[in-house]
């Protein structure tokens, strides 16, 4: 299946390869390059290239190229779903993923590699299961080894990967017990110009973070299951207990994890917690431009929005902007036209704006279009479809753990035309 | 923070910008390139000197910078002798970086890789199975030749190991080892086989995964497993199961009958815009021709329907595909919400994704329409996701949401994206073609965006519009004056060719026009690009033939032009042209027909989707996504005519030794086994029973490897039971089922081969074998015997295991026996030689306190009507106790059920539907039976706990059409199993239970009957007692415990001095029991 793993930076530096058959020449990557090269922007690479003796897939993440070579048929979302994981790891163990971390941990990196991967095919991915078999580095842990020539290499089976439930770890203590679900709910929608809604839905997540000892078995049940439409669930739920009674019942993995994400089902309407008026205007033959947006609050049930950010892409031939923000700070990047607004709370005594001209590179037409606002904010305590977590239940273990759920609104792709 | 530190020194020291020219180029050989810095050299022998340290703190630190320099695609080969030394070095990181190397040049330094090797031999023999795994990867991937051999044997050896760890690294192995020397493969094929029937999960992905590589033509394997794998399916590791899911979606393409309408396909469906059509016209499909679905089939489409909620993409997407390429029509749609949400992904997910909803809402829009928006493009989306989108959206567009796509598409074609705005604008020229209601407005709005000041904008309008008008040669001569005027401000070829192509096609309509447009090219002609040129000569030659007389001159001049074009293709065509329309005396017959030649009406293009020509590739493919077959893709077949036998996936249900196995399973109650298939178990219980770990002997050789081993007791016991019952039993047992397999394999073949007489042929086989086995019931023959001989070996395994915990062995004289031993032959040839021999074994402790279950001393042959053939429409069941204990569960008595058809039809589907059980009363149902061919006779096993109490379960016999509620109620002695006992300890428990628990009778009979033999033969015939030894002739003993709480029952028999009388006396706790079963001995002994 995946025969050669590169890791490319974004200055096409080849920092890193692996191979689980034999060696592939770093050359395949020229036809990335070249691939690169035509799609001018990162994200247009596609993620599959055919070349003459092998394929490509790879994937973009924090900067980084992911390119693994393929000889055979295989489907393409296997490789792409496995080169996530395999960010994700690193993510994990290193806090980031960025070529700094990847070089400083080279070892582990390679071990992990050669773990997660025989022969091509994936062998473990359970970060669970990783972790035991491969400790994660700790400051402290690196001056230990130094000392004691100890190695962070476990030499036993985890037996999570023997198990039914492979992505626990055996033996978890902890002296505080904890769980914590954080319901989080983001708002992708389309506005149009006159300000209604195109499209609009809701697409939430729970991300758990358990801290339990033991084997512990939760279910957690929710006040209106019925919200949730559609639903993908960690390996680690009962999908016939969703099924019967709409109850999730799981065996969590230990730490963070996402349990769920769901879409709300879409006959409910979606409430717009925010809007926007926006009068931008480039006018003919003149080599400037009006630009005026206000935000306002709208439905938002009682609670502070916060965290507003706009962002807007100005058309090619925008050369600079001076504006007045009544509220927050804005910057304009001349290169990638990129305006950002930093809003910060919205208080409905005075609504923030930002006001201000636009310049326009002299000679060039008027761009056509006006460009459309990304807005981004966040809403404590509130998920907007009105789901609720009605209780947590643990059994299996004895102890009382410490249980919390917060919610939290967000912006997903939220995009109003203008 | 060692491993650190040496990635800094590596860069700073060594040549950085050397390295980097190196891989900018990527063509000098690194080798090369590396022994040229002095630096370097030195460098490598500090690291030797480090390997070569005797502490494992320098020898780390020399691997961590090694494995450095190889993760950085440098050359570290000449360290090989070094490194290999350290390959059995105790520190088990050292190990594994070595590994890591090894992986790595063994291929270039074969000699000095074989030294490694007999550590490796070593490691296969760890105890740790986490050591001897990663032997056998390593071993297997060092890719040496002339180790072929011993990685074959590894793999074998590795194949039967009793880690499911080791066995899922074997199956990766095995495809390692096919790729360094294919002409394994017959031979990799028996362990895939072998592997294949591995109950684990763990397993399963990856044997699959070499199955897809080495045989993937090779689906006869499968036949087999196929409902196993279904079974374990969810609870497989992801990766494994979109592997198993695209090769079932495979199997099933070549062993199933179409689930669509017959004379449908994939083709017409595009006719029919709405699911509820697709329905309908299914609907009266059906009527015509009934079809039913495979119950495989719909096990394969059931089974997977979970796994749409997967978190892994792959995984969802495989089940999306296998449900598009195999399931009815009207039950694709779920498919339809799992595969939008993936839209939330990353770009890379999204990407894939949205390619094949393209390809799928070609033929199906109904299944997305609800979906509609989610399609929108955001300004934000990279342009590649853009137009993927798009084109769905087009794909979706219909009368009902045009006018909602063409006000979204008005959006995007003033994108900023030029490229975009391009495709939107063809593609509102398709949607104009498709709809006919809005091709006058879409047409209106092209001619707007013609003012566009983007020439891009505006070519792609031209060159759309040119398609639409071509479509409807109606009066649109506005329009085309408006595009000659274009003629003078746009630049862009395509877009000027178009136009010229469209004057010259119109140029009647335009004839003011016409003739002005071809003097303003003429004059500008030479600096025209060559397909403008090209369309030049065109138009002319048109104008040419319809209005010579203000073109003449203007044509000739073109043509002049051409003749001396640098392009040969112009002057090609100048010179075409010309023959064809100045008439002179060379010219032939053609140019007669010149007009018809050069206006003739042309056939409108077709605005089709670019993804049309991809549907033929199975979806979710690599070769999909790039829309060339892949290497190594493997064709999905048309489903065939008429289905191949489905018999050939039963797994044998007649062969009791399989349907025996699972115990440890259906005992331990694990809440974590199954996640997903919980609640299902019930009704897949009998058969994930057959299915799960196989302990028992009969299946000889590769027992150990089949068996799951999760609990380590099964494991024990059938390793001793391998090597301490001895191979004899098992040879016997081995050369027994081979004919017959292999008989089976044959007949197969040769259904195969002549397709034509397959129905016929497969049901005569079927039937034959289904024959042989009612025959061999009936007469309890080889069927029988070799069920015997398992539990057989049950009982050897017991005897040992008294052996080995009693100290002092009495031999007691064998004559005491006999008179136990015959009668217990004399009914039925159930006992052979060796049981006996295996019962004196049992009873010869007599000082051991031990109480154990023992083999039942005589098995009646009685059976009791299940359900009556009148009754059953055809359908007869007989069930009877074979007094074996209960393998579904220690708390059950089994219960063998003989199915017989006797009708002259063919019974299907014969399962167990409702139960009504008692309170506490449970029960192990059989696996469901496909059919039963007429005249069949098929036996099954089931568990029942009854509670020990004598009550009925009643449940429903089903078939596909009927359902019969039948009852089994016990007799008494049924719930009883023997039990093994020493005279002295039958004393000591009777003392105890005295009082209340003890009942007695009376019985007079004649004194004939009072034999021991006799009394033995009539206590056995009631209730399934083990004899106990005794002292006294006049004392008969009898000692069982109930199936279900293990209380003990215990029967004497003392026989009165005047030799017509004797005294029964039970004693139990359970004195219900015990007083029903006192009430059914007495008539029993007293009878002649």
């Amino acid at each position: 299946m995946i025969h050669s793993l590169f890791l490319i930076n974004c200055s096409g530096d080849i920092f890193l390869e692996k191979h689980w058959k034999s060696v592939v020449s770093q050359s395949v990557c020229d036809y990335f390059f070249e691939a690169q090269e035509k799609a001018a922007d990162v994200e247009n690479v596609p993620p599959v290239i055919s070349t003459p003796h092998h394929y490509l897939i790879s994937i973009y993440r924090d900067k980084l190229f992911f390119v693994s070579v393929i000889q055979t048929e295989v489907p393409p979302l296997f490789v792409i779903e496995f080169l996530h994981r395999v960010a994700d790891t690193f993510q994990d163990y290193f806090g980031e993923c960025s070529e700094a971390a990847i070089k400083d941990n080279v070892v582990i990196v390679y071990e992990l590699l050669e773990e997660m991967l025989d022969n091509g095919f994936p062998l473990a991915t359970e970060s669970n299961i990783l972790k035991e078999l491969i400790k994660p580095p700790t400051i402290l842990r690196s001056v230990v080894n130094s000392i004691t020539g100890s190695s962070n290499v476990g030499d036993t089976l985890p037996t999570g990967q023997l198990s039914n439930i492979p992505w626990r770890r055996a033996g978890v203590k902890y002296t505080n017990n904890e769980a914590y679900f954080d319901v989080i709910e983001e708002i992708d929608a389309i506005i149009d110009k006159s300000g209604s809604t195109v499209f609009a839905e809701i697409q939430g997540v729970i991300d758990a973070c358990i801290k339990l000892s033991g084997m512990p078995d939760l279910s957690l049940s929710f006040m209106n299951p019925r919200l949730l439409d559609d639903v993908s669930f960690h390996p680690c739920i009962r999908f016939k207990r969703w099924e019967s009674e709409r109850v999730l019942s799981f065996i969590p993995p230990d730490g963070n994890f996402r349990l769920i994400s769901y879409r709300v089902s879409s006959q409910n309407l979606v409430a717009i917690p925010v809007y926007v008026k926006h009068s931008i205007s480039f006018k003919e033959n003149s080599s400037c431009g009006r630009f005026d947006i206000t935000i306002g609050p709208k439905q938002n049930m009682g609670k502070t929005i916060e965290g507003i950010t706009v962002t807007v892409h100005m058309p090619k031939v925008v050369l600079n902007m001076s504006l007045t923000p009544a509220q927050g700070s804005y910057t304009f990047d001349p290169v990638t036209k990129v305006l950002t607004w930093d809003v910060g709370k919205i208080t409905p005594q005075k609504l923030p704006s930002l006001k201000g001209l636009v310049n326009l590179q002299s000679g060039a037409p008027k761009p056509e279009e006006n460009p459309s606002l990304n807005i981004q904010f966040k809403i404590q305590q509130l998920a907007i479809s009105g789901l609720k977590v009605n209780r947590l239940d643990m059994y299996g273990e004895k102890y009382k753990p410490f249980k919390g759920v917060k919610y939290v609104t967000k912006a997903g792709k939220f995009q109003v035309r203008t | 923070m060692s491993s650190n530190s040496f990635v800094y020194n590596e860069q700073s020291g060594g040549g950085e910008a050397a390295e980097l020219g190196q891989e900018a180029t990527a063509t000098i050989s690194p080798a090369g390139a590396f022994g040229l810095f002095s630096s370097d050299l030195k460098k490598n022998e500090d690291l030797k000197q480090m390997l070569e340290s005797s502490k494992d703190s320098a020898k780390l630190d020399a691997m961590k910078r090694i494995v450095g320099m190889i993760a950085k695609g440098k050359n570290a080969s000449e360290l090989f002798p070094a490194v290999v030394k350290n390959v059995a070095s105790k520190n088990i990181e050292i190990k594994k970086l070595v590994y890591v190397y090894l992986v790595r040049y063994a291929e270039e330094q074969q000699d000095l890789a074989l030294l490694s090797i007999s550590t490796f031999q070593r490691a296969l023999k760890d105890p740790n199975q986490l050591i001897r795994a990663s032997a056998l990867r390593v071993l297997s991937s060092i890719r040496v030749p002339i180790i072929v051999p011993i990685m074959m044997l590894a793999i074998k050896e590795a194949s039967a190991d009793l880690s499911p760890y080791v066995r899922k690294n074997a199956a990766h192995a095995i495809q390692k080892l096919y790729s360094l020397d294919p002409e394994q493969k017959e031979m990799l094929i028996e362990v895939i086989e072998k592997l294949l029937r591995d109950k684990s999960t763990l397993v399963a992905g990856s044997v699959v995964m070499a199955f897809e590589e080495v045989c993937p033509d090779r689906i006869d394997l499968i036949h087999k497993n196929y409902r196993k794998l279904c079974n374990l399916l969810v609870d497989v590791e992801e990766w494994g199961q979109v592997v198993i899911i695209h090769m079932l979606t495979r199997y099933a393409r070549t062993q199933f009958v179409s689930p669509w309408k017959e004379d449908g396909g994939l083709e017409d469906n595009e006719k029919s815009f709405y699911e509820s059509d697709d329905e309908q016209k299914e609907k009266t499909d059906r009527r015509k021709k009934p079809y039913a679905m495979d119950p495989d089939h719909r096990l394969l489409i059931r089974n997977t329907k979970p796994l749409l909620q997967s978190r892994n993409a792959a995984v969802v997407m495989a089940v999306a595909q296998l449900y598009w390429h195999i399931s009815p029509k009207s039950e694709t749609g779920i498919i339809s919400k799992s595969l939008v949400r993936l839209l939330r992904s990353n770009r890379e997910v999204q990407y894939i994704v949205l390619q094949n909803i393209a390809t799928m809402s070609i033929q199906r829009k109904g299944i997305f329409e609800p979906y509609l928006k989610s399609f929108y493009v955001r300004s934000t989306d990279p342009t590649m996701i853009k137009t993927l989108k798009l084109e769905i959206l087009t794909n979706l567009a219909n009368e009902a949401n045009i006018s909602t796509l063409l006000r979204e598409f008005q959006t995007y074609v003033k994108s900023q994206d030029k490229q975009f705005a391009a495709a939107t604008i063809q593609t509102i020229g398709r949607c104009a073609a498709n709809i006919s209601e809005v091709a006058d407005t879409c047409l209106n709005g092209l001619v707007c965006l013609l003012s566009n000041r983007d020439e891009i904008v505006v070519a792609e309008s031209v060159v759309v519009i040119k398609k639409l008008l071509q479509m409807q040669p109606a009066q649109h001569g506005e329009i085309i004056k408006h595009m000659g005027k274009l003629l003078d401000s746009i630049t862009v070829p395509v877009a000027r060719a178009s136009i010229l192509w469209l004057i010259g096609e119109n140029c009647e309509r335009v004839p003011k026009i016409a003739p002005d447009v071809l003097r303003k090219m003429a004059k500008s002609f030479t600096s025209e690009d060559d397909l403008v040129k090209l369309q030049i000569l065109n138009l002319g030659a048109k104008l040419y033939l319809t209005n010579s007389k203000q073109t003449k001159l203007l044509t000739q001049y073109v043509l002049n032009l051409g003749k001396y074009d640098q392009n040969y293709d112009i002057r090609d065509r100048t010179r075409f042209i010309r023959q064809l329309i100045v008439p002179n005396e060379k010219s032939g017959a053609l140019s007669k027909y010149a007009k018809k030649i050069f206006l003739a009406q042309k056939p409108a293009p077709l605005l089709e989707s670019p993804f049309k020509d991809r549907e033929h590739f199975q979806l979710g493919t690599l070769s999909h996504t790039l829309n060339i077959k892949a290497s190594g893709y493997l064709e999905l077949s048309n489903w065939p005519e008429v289905a191949p036998d489905p018999s050939v996936r039963n797994v044998e249900v007649i062969e009791l030794a399989k349907e025996w196995t699972p115990a440890g399973k259906a005992k331990k109650e694990n809440p974590s086994k199954k996640f997903y298939s919980e609640s299902e178990e019930e009704e897949d219980s009998s058969d994930s029973g057959s299915d799960s770990e196989s302990e028992s002997g009969s299946e000889s050789g590769d027992d150990g490897a089949s068996s799951e081993d999760t609990s380590e007791d099964s494991e024990d016991s059938s390793n001793e039971q391998e090597s301490e019952n001895g191979s004899v039993a098992e040879d016997k047992a081995a050369t027994k089922r081979n004919p017959e397999t292999k008989g089976e394999s044959d007949s197969e073949d040769g259904e195969k081969k002549n397709k034509k007489s397959q129905t016929s042929d497969s049901s005569n086989v079927e039937s034959s074998s289904i024959e042989e086995s009612s025959s061999e019931s009936e007469s309890q023959s080889e069927n029988e015997s070799e069920s015997r001989k398992v539990t057989k070996e049950k009982e050897k395994k017991l005897k040992q295991d008294r052996i080995s915990l009693t100290k002092d062995v009495s031999l007691l004289d064998l004559d005491d026996f006999n008179p136990i031993s015959t009668p217990v032959a004399l009914p039925t040839p159930v006992l052979s030689p060796s049981l006996i021999a295996d019962l004196e074994g049992l009873n010869l402790s007599t000082s051991s306190s031990v109480i154990s279950v023992s083999t039942p001393v005589f098995v009646p042959v009685k059976t009791h009507v299940l359900l009556h053939r009148m009754s059953g429409k055809g359908l007869a069941a007989h069930y009877f106790f074979p007094r074996q204990p209960c393998i579904f569960g220690d708390k059950m008595v089994s219960v063998q059920i003989t199915l017989e058809n006797t009708s002259d039809q063919k019974i299907e589907n014969i399962h167990i539907g409702g139960k009504k059980l008692p309170i506490g009363m449970q029960m192990h149902i059989f696996n469901p039976i496909d059919s039963l061919e007429p005249k069949g006779s098929i036996t099954v096993s089931m568990g029942i706990d009854f509670c020990d109490s004598t009550q009925t379960a009643s449940f429903q016999l089903c078939t596909k059409d009927n359902c019969f509620n039948v009852n089994i109620q016990p007799p008494i002695g049924e719930l009883l199993l023997p039990v093994a006992m020493s005279e002295k300890d039958f004393k000591k428990e009777q003392g105890m239970l005295t009082g209340m628990n003890e009942t007695s009778a009376t019985i007079i009979t004649a004194p004939q009957n009072f034999t021991p033999s006799v009394i033995l033969q009539k206590v056995v015939n009631v209730a399934n007692m083990g004899a106990v030894p005794s002292g006294q002739d006049k004392i008969h003993r009898f000692a069982a415990k109930t199936v279900h709480s293990g209380s003990l029952m215990l029967v004497t028999v003392e026989l009165k001095e005047e030799g017509s009388t004797a005294q029964l006396i039970i004693n139990t706790e359970k004195t219900v029991i015990g007083s029903v079963l006192l009430r059914e001995l007495k008539p029993v002994l007293s009878q002649g």
